[in-house]
């Protein structure tokens, strides 16, 4: 576009100091500027935002109401005595605790045992991706009504003699129960991430232990997990974003984070606080905390990334 | 009294709404507002903006909008009855915008600031507090709507709606609860007639209730559902009936535990699970699927059901009977209504006031049974006898004389602790007596909030 303009104001005859560009830069300027286009988009939809949020968090901002006084730090020291929201952050790093090493570790397996046999591996690996891509509230309220206290888990259970349990209705294992049903449609996600970590590890290496008389679990031990090092950190990035965001499934499986508050996220208290009571205010001082925790987790996770990985 | 339906809602449709709520209240959206208050003020000042009579306005064509939620038969109804006010009034026209039920209140939300709100809303009563101490409605123009005339032709419970003693809004149609009982279980168990008392729900329930040999439920003999109508059965129904009160009389203290009797029917309500144990959260997901497959003999729940179990269980064979009352009579009533957004002024209010006199006139209200089943806000409109003697219907109406509304302040919040409350004994053993205390005081602190919040408005 430059070029053209360039040409066009030379061709016109302007006395204008003639634009001296390079084909080369102007090939580049043309690339950063079409590359500029998404940036532009990205800094207006999630940037500003973000900034934005920051501000209201100072105010008190009733979305209904015309008036958003400045209120300083009230709406974090509120949020820090509201024990719910304590509460809500506690379960979501116990989704965090539970979930990442469970899916990783579900992951792992399966992709290990997929590379371990001889025919169906595109097969298996298709069925294992379908929960990945099944809608979430589908899932969870498939998860419901096997769970619910009459449903076919519980029957299943009472016929091999044991107790009927409340699943998703018991405060002390709703959050554990999600967190399964997130692992389990995850499985997929993980296993193909980990299979292509495991296709790149040289296959010499195996040989070589082999020779050396290394069993199984102990090529496991210090050739896959060390050059695995790299997937499995990503994994975890991934993992940990998306347990730190859970929401869906709480609506769906849950309703609105009970039985007596035990399955309520961090989210899911930003959606309630910005949605259902329609105080931007706290929601957005919620969502700045929020954005500090994943922001220190991503920190943490990028500088054991950089760590070497040995070969 | 709303549906507790749940819906899905992922965090980046959250978070992209949150995005455009940003995008769009950036300085425009503001300044608007403030206009529109503005405006508001001078059309106040003037005398009287609505006339009775309709002068030269006949000249001007004014469009104003109408927002309520989606529910097919209210829409289509809606639809119907936009069509007919139009053809009497062909200078006003008005569009309809229907939003999902869960997703109302962020839609509201969202597009207000942004400048995009409606003239006329239709909201659940409980939320109007919430509402009007955000400035966000005008109180009913006073000629249109003389509080003495709503007073004299309305039932009590509309009175939920008179906030600092002004009508916020004015409903078409309320609903009331009762007992749905199915008759073919009550056959069954050779029980002949629904229960008109405390005691003899409870007798009825056990005699109903059916277990397996596993101990699994198999017919609740009552649905337990605290989280759907059992909170305002106890409000509404259950304190006032064993001789309590709900609230004082500037709706600043909750007065539950200022009688024995607000123990005395929290102790009732949640005997039925704990001690005879004829139902219990969750069976069958909820107690409306509980009710429609058969799975529960008697179930609390609202007019509004009727509708759906027409259409989805037309085989069921049920019954409906006034609630069991014990020492006094009363029964848990809500409604929603249609209010006036607080920046509408001149010929729009003047024409939103107008649709509300419409909305509200006999002749709708009673399409509004036939076609949405909900009962007639009007007195001299429900008691008709083609309504009193219906079968499905006569119980809900002869019960709306001692029909109450609680005033929420937050309502999904006083709803959410009575649940907790319910299953901190469910659940955790907790005695009824410490779970009801901790109710008590977490509810006022919700109304000292409210209160201190809007005293400093």
């Amino acid at each position: 576009m430059i070029a053209r303009t360039a040409r066009t104001n030379a061709a016109a005859g302007w006395k204008t100091i003639p634009l001296r560009i390079s084909y080369r830069t102007q090939r580049y300027l043309f690339i950063y500027l079409t590359l500029a286009v998404p940036l532009l988009y990205f800094f207006v939809t999630r940037l500003l935002p973000i900034i934005y949020s920051f501000y209201i968090s100072f105010r008190e901002w009733n979305i209904l109401s015309p008036s958003k006084p400045y209120v300083g730090f009230a709406n974090y020291s509120g949020l820090f005595t509201d024990e719910i929201f304590r509460k809500s952050i506690v379960n979501t790093f116990l989704f965090v605790a539970v979930g990442i090493p469970g899916q990783l570790a579900a992951g792992l397996a399966a992709a290990l045992l997929l590379q371990s046999i001889p025919r169906f591996r595109g097969f298996f690996r298709t069925v294992y991706f379908i929960p990945y891509i099944t809608s979430i509230v589908a899932v969870s309220w498939v998860f419901r009504w096997l769970l619910m206290p009459n449903g076919w888990v519980n029957s299943a259970l009472l016929n091999l003699g044991l107790d009927a349990q409340l699943f998703l209705l018991s405060p002390r294992q709703a959050l554990y129960v999600i967190a399964l049903s997130m692992i389990w449609q995850s499985v997929g996600f993980q296993m193909l991430v980990f299979v292509t970590g495991l296709e790149g590890i040289p296959a010499m290496y195996y040989e070589a232990a082999r020779i050396d008389g290394a069993n199984a679990w102990r090529r496991f031990q210090h050739i896959t997990l060390p050059l695995l090092n790299p997937v499995i950190l990503f994994s975890a990035v991934i993992a940990g974003i998306s347990y730190l965001q859970t929401f869906t499934q709480i609506v769906s499986m849950t309703g609105e984070g009970g039985p007596l508050n035990s399955t309520r996220t961090l989210v899911y208290h930003i959606y309630k606080l910005a949605f259902k009571n329609f105080e931007m205010g706290s929601a957005s001082a919620a969502t700045v905390i929020l954005f500090i925790i994943i922001f220190a987790f991503t920190l943490v996770q990028i500088k054991a990334l950089e760590r070497k990985v040995e070969y | 009294m709303t549906k507790k339906t749940l819906h899905s809602k992922t965090i980046s449709i959250a978070s992209l709404s949150l995005l455009i709520l940003l995008a769009a209240c950036g300085s425009g959206g503001d300044n608007k507002k403030n206009e529109g208050a503005d405006q508001n003020q001078s059309s106040e000042s003037k005398a009287s903006p609505v006339s009775a009579s309709v002068p030269d306005s006949g000249k001007e064509k004014v469009t104003i909008e109408y927002w309520q939620y989606e529910y097919p038969a209210k829409v289509q109804l809606v639809t119907e009855l936009i069509k007919q006010f139009e053809a009497e009034n062909p200078n006003i026209t008005v569009k309809q915008t229907n939003f999902p039920y869960d997703q109302y209140n962020e839609k509201v939300a969202t597009l207000v600031p942004a400048g995009k709100g409606p003239d006329v809303i239709n909201l659940y009563y409980g939320w109007l507090p919430k509402y009007v101490s955000s400035g966000f409605l005008q109180s009913l123009p006073e000629s249109a709507f003389p509080a003495s005339d709503i007073e004299r032709d309305y039932y009590p419970l509309v009175g939920a709606a008179k906030i600092d003693g002004k009508y916020w809004a004015i409903p078409t149609a309320v609903r009331t609860l009762a007992l749905f009982y199915n008759k073919d279980l009550f056959t069954k168990a050779n029980v002949e007639q629904p229960p008109a008392t405390w005691q003899e729900l409870v007798d009825t329930a056990v005699k109903l209730t059916e277990k397996d040999s596993k101990n699994q439920f198999v017919v609740e003999g009552l649905a337990f559902e605290p989280g759907a109508q059992l909170h305002h059965w106890y409000r509404d129904g259950l304190l006032p009936q064993a001789g309590g009160e709900d609230l004082s009389d500037d709706r600043r203290k909750i007065l539950w535990a200022d009688s024995p009797a607000g123990l005395e029917a929290f102790q009732y309500l949640v005997d039925f699970a704990v001690k005879y144990k004829v139902g219990t959260p969750g069976v069958f997901t909820d107690d409306a699927a509980a009710f429609k497959t058969g799975h529960a003999a008697i179930n609390i729940d609202g007019s509004f059901r009727l509708g759906s179990l027409k259409s989805d269980a037309p085989d069921l064979k049920y019954g409906i009977a006034p609630l069991p009352s014990y020492k006094n009579k009363s029964v848990p009533s809500s409604f929603w209504a249609n209010a006036i957004t607080s920046n509408v002024s001149g010929a729009k209010l003047e024409a939103s006031a107008k649709f509300l006199q419409f909305l509200t006139s006999k002749e709708v209200q009673e399409q509004w049974v036939e076609k949405v089943g909900e009962l007639p806000a009007q007195k001299a409109v429900a008691t008709q006898d083609k309504y009193l003697n219906d079968e499905k219907l006569g119980p809900f109406i002869s019960q709306l004389d001692n029909s109450k509304a609680h005033f929420f302040i937050d309502e999904t919040g006083e709803r959410t602790l009575f649940v907790d409350a319910v299953n901190e004994v469910l659940l955790n053993g907790v005695p009824a007596e410490k779970a009801f205390q901790s109710l008590v005081s977490k509810t006022q602190k919700l109304y000292d909030d409210y209160w201190a919040k809007a005293g400093s408005k």
